[in-house]
């Protein structure tokens, strides 16, 4: 599913042995959707559903985006949830106790984010402090200061033009009632930009010797994607359309993904958490890209947080709390390594729908959440024996 | 004499890779055997099908040891049977002590409470054993490379050691400890103790070795009886390499131009220690298509000069001057100190050279990622037409620039550290023990690598503890001792003598 570095000339067999981590991940989500499609008795796949999957998690994968930059560059960042919460908490009072105009306020809790990051980034980059302590010191500051701002109360509830950011959708502009045009239209469009993608990038790799994939793979892994995204769309599109929370979630992960993979800035930030000093003694500024990855972490921690308000419609104290776990826990599911210089972008976001997936099934099934939380942990133990056992075979 | 071990036609397969091929080695008891062989040759995997890290059953052949068909399961099994293997890589805790490290596993304890008294006793007998004068209860991280070692074998000692199998011992030692552990081996050998050394070394080979078995591309080619008296190191060369190494270095021309570089009154004090200067007052220049040394014993502080001068990557309080093509240079971080054209060869290419879980491809453009991308975004083509054009010029041995370069041997690992500096097309060039840890065959190639970059202008500053080394490559050497230059020579003026005779005075 992903581009790796690889050599030429293997069989199918071979071929997925040695790439069975990004196959057994595409396949491990497949499986688990069809596991509680089953025993859901349809009801994970129908359309009300569906956009409900999207929403619950839009706020796990907008921090997982950031945390698997936090990661790869070989840090930790235990703080994303309490500063979440704490986002939301600012933007309750700023709307809803000052009436200050939504617009302004979004852009100072993003402000105020970044801060946050910024100022755990230095501590951990310029002073060298373990990130694990610098973010568990943070966790519990801003676990504090939103009860400290919410005075212990929920505030709510917001205005519909705050609300639009988490539970809106994409207007129809044909009109049509049902299916949702500009759904469609918007699903067969990307389908037909991966593809097409997919298709450029092989025939240059192709060019150079280093694409390997058997036709026969690259056919059936594009047509498995494509037919998941169109089902996906049609099933949005019989529901209410495109949630606006989807679409900047698919923006945002296309921006990560191409920063991570096509930029110079990207890049240094693998090769700082693949070996720091040898980095730095290539020219590379390693304690700016440490400081980069969480100041861009606090960001997308702040637009999380307003996400996760504007969908509960109000600002709790406990908002946010325990999710750094599963953040953590998605990136290491998508495969990234503890000790940083490895992880991908679409990994880091499928591990988050297999969470998400499994939190949502295994709510419909209403399974207690005692038992969720050892089912969830016996998955992420699964993921990353997997991935070890695979690496010492390699060895 | 008897033999001890008989390893018998080991064969050994890796998917895809033949690493032994009908290996046979006969080790008599009693004896020094050295084995020699270009990185790669098979010699680890040897030792380790001997020490049964690969268990019997993975690998075809026989292994008989003190008369008996031996099947080591584990490094535990044959330790018990007395095969103990002293890797390159020390394997000490650091923080522990002296006495904590040799019995590690192995305590000196009843009912699983240690008994100290007991362990500081017989650490004593130890150290005196192999000659190290140090307290039983001092931190192995307090001990210079040197001295680990000895812990290493004192440890071995410890445990009714019988073949001792030391990989590459000498090759982080000076010259003074490497001599002292040579001693030590000759002396164990006349307490009974047979050793298998594997070395690139072969002066020290020379020295100490009964026999010497010739591995290449997992073959034997030759075993040789040094008591006979027909051991001599070309011999040895020519079976490592399978060709006549007629001369150790390349033929260069000598043809130094203008003076490219410079450094004027450079002072450093030690990161931690405020209060030690590290280096002092010194002043040196290299010229356009020079090659010029320094000298020194470890710890002179050349490679804390050369990271200081390359963006201020050592110490603190660093006062001087550099000055490029005339001009003063800025070069107080890494990469203005690229702009500025120069490139810096560390002598720890694993730890600092290279990222070892990255392709070739990714390694050989760390440097200059820009040269490779266009406002910030990197071209893949681009990125992979400058690894095979390196892995071309460089003649880097390896399937595809896509490999790890951690799959690759040590001399293929340092033509992509090379590789990596030249695109960043340096002036001055700061190679740091370039040929630390690698073959004969491999350390020809750098050398000549080094001649091309010399003859098309660049300015070459070689450092290096083997003084062979910088008498055939350099043009000028300077001679480094606590810091400071104490002298400098010409090459036609320049042999080991006078090179050592101006570190003793001192």
């Amino acid at each position: 599913m992903e581009q790796t570095e690889r050599a030429p000339g293997i069989g199918i067999g071979a071929y997925i042995a040695r790439h069975i981590r990004e196959y057994g991940l595409l396949f491990a989500l497949i499986a688990i959707m069809a596991f509680f499609q089953i025993v859901t008795g349809g009801t994970l796949l129908r359309p009300v559903n569906i956009t409900n999957l999207f929403l619950q998690n839009s706020y796990i994968i907008i921090m997982a985006l950031g945390m698997l930059l936090v990661i790869v560059g070989g840090n930790i960042d235990l703080s994303v949830g309490s500063v979440m919460g704490f986002i939301g908490a600012l933007a309750a009072v700023m709307i809803v106790s000052w009436k200050l105009p939504v617009g302004v306020a979004m852009v100072t809790c993003l402000i105020v984010g970044m801060l946050i990051g910024a100022v755990q980034g230095y501590f951990v980059a310029y002073w060298k402090i373990p990130s694990f302590i610098v973010t568990l010191a943070g966790m519990l500051v801003f676990r504090g200061l939103s009860l400290w701002l919410l005075a212990g109360q929920s505030i709510g509830p917001f205005p519909r033009s705050f609300q639009s950011l988490s539970t809106g959708f994409i207007p129809d502009l044909f009109g049509a009632d049902k299916p949702n045009v500009v759904a469609l239209a918007v699903g067969v469009a990307a389908v037909l930009v991966l593809v097409w993608l997919a298709l450029r990038n092989r025939a240059r790799n192709m060019r150079y010797g280093i694409e390997d994939e058997p036709w026969g793979l690259f056919v059936l892994r594009n047509a498995i994607v494509s037919i998941a995204l169109l089902f996906v769309t049609w099933k949005l599109a019989w529901f209410r359309g495109l949630p606006n929370v989807l679409l900047s979630m698919v923006i945002l992960t296309v921006i990560y993904v191409f920063i991570t993979e096509r930029t110079t800035l990207g890049r240094r930030i693998y090769a700082v958490g693949g070996n720091a000093k040898a980095a730095k003694l290539s020219g590379i500024r390693t304690e700016r890209l440490t400081f980069l990855t969480f100041v861009n972490m606090g960001l997308l921690a702040a637009l999380a947080g307003l996400v996760f308000a504007a969908r509960l419609n109000t600002a709790t104290p406990k908002a946010g709390f325990a999710v750094e776990l599963d953040v953590i826990a998605a990136v290491f599911i998508g495969g990234a390594s503890m000790a940083g210089g490895s992880g991908k972008i679409v990994g880091a976001v499928v591990g988050a729908f297999i969470m998400g997936v499994m939190n949502n099934g295994m709510s419909i099934l209403g399974i207690g959440i005692d038992y969720q939380q050892v089912i969830k942990g016996l998955v992420l133990l699964a993921a990353v024996f997997f991935d070890v056992y695979n690496k010492n075979k390699e060895g | 004499m008897t033999a001890l071990l008989e390893m018998r036609n080991i064969t050994k397969t890796f998917p895809g890779v033949k690493a032994l091929d009908n290996v046979s080695l006969s080790v008599r008891e009693g004896e020094i055997h050295a084995i020699c062989g270009e990185n790669g040759a098979g010699k680890s995997t040897l030792m380790k099908v001997l020490s049964g890290v690969y268990p019997a059953g993975s690998y075809d052949g026989e292994i008989v040891y003190d008369g008996q068909t031996a099947e080591f399961d584990g490094i535990r099994d044959s330790e018990d049977h007395g095969i103990i293997i002293i890797h390159q890589e020390l394997a000490l805790v650091p923080l522990l002590s002296i006495a904590e490290n040799i019995f590690l596993g192995n305590e000196r304890a009843s009912n699983g409470v240690v008994n100290w008294r007991e362990t500081f006793r017989q650490t004593e007998g130890l150290l005196a054993k192999v000659g190290l004068r140090e307290a039983p209860g001092t931190k192995v991280d307090s001990l210079g490379v040197g001295k680990q070692q000895l812990v290493e074998i004192a440890k071995a000692l410890s445990k009714d050691v019988r073949l001792l199998i030391l990989d590459e011992p000498t090759a982080a030692l000076s010259e003074a400890d490497s001599q002292a552990l040579l001693d030590l081996l000759l002396e164990l050998k006349g307490q009974g103790v047979t050793s298998i050394i594997i070395s690139h070394k072969l002066n020290e080979v020379r020295r100490v070795a009964d026999s010497v078995t010739v591995i290449r591309d997992g073959a034997t080619i030759s075993t040789i009886d040094a008591r006979g008296g027909d051991l001599t190191e070309d011999r040895i060369v020519r079976d490592m390499v399978g060709r006549d190494m007629a001369h150790r270095y390349p033929d260069r021309e000598r043809r130094a131009g203008e003076v490219v570089f410079e450094v004027k009154d450079w002072n450093v004090w030690h990161p931690e220690h405020a209060d030690r200067q590290v280096i002092r007052d010194l002043s040196m220049n290299v010229r356009a298509g020079e090659v010029v040394g320094i000298a020194g014993l470890m710890g002179s502080g050349r490679t804390e000069l050369a990271m200081s001068i390359f963006g201020r990557s050592y110490g603190r309080n660093i006062s001087g001057q550099a000055v490029m093509r005339g001009q003063p240079v800025d070069l107080s971080a890494v990469d203005k100190a690229i702009a500025a054209g120069l490139a810096y060869v560390t002598e720890d290419r694993k730890t600092l050279g290279l990222i070892l879980e990255e392709t070739i491809r990714r390694n050989t453009i760390l440097a200059n990622l820009d040269g490779v991308a266009n406002r910030g975004v990197v071209d893949e083509s681009r990125e992979t037409e400058v690894a095979e054009k390196y892995r071309k010029v460089m003649n880097i041995r390896t399937p595809s620039v896509f490999q790890k370069v951690m799959n690759l041997s040590g001399g293929n690992q340092q033509k992509v550290v090379l590789a990596k500096w030249l695109f960043t097309e340096p002036e001055v060039l700061i190679l740091d023990e370039p040929t630390r840890g690698i073959d004969v065959g491999a350390k020809y190639e750098i050398y000549s690598i080094i001649n091309d970059l010399s003859a098309a202008g660049k300015a070459v500053i070689m450092i290096s503890s083997e003084m062979p080394e910088l008498l055939g490559m350099c043009d000028r050497i300077y001679v480094m001792n606590e810091g400071s230059f104490v002298g400098e020579l010409q090459a036609e003026d320049a042999s080991q003598e006078s090179i050592m005779s101006l570190i003793v005075r001192e």
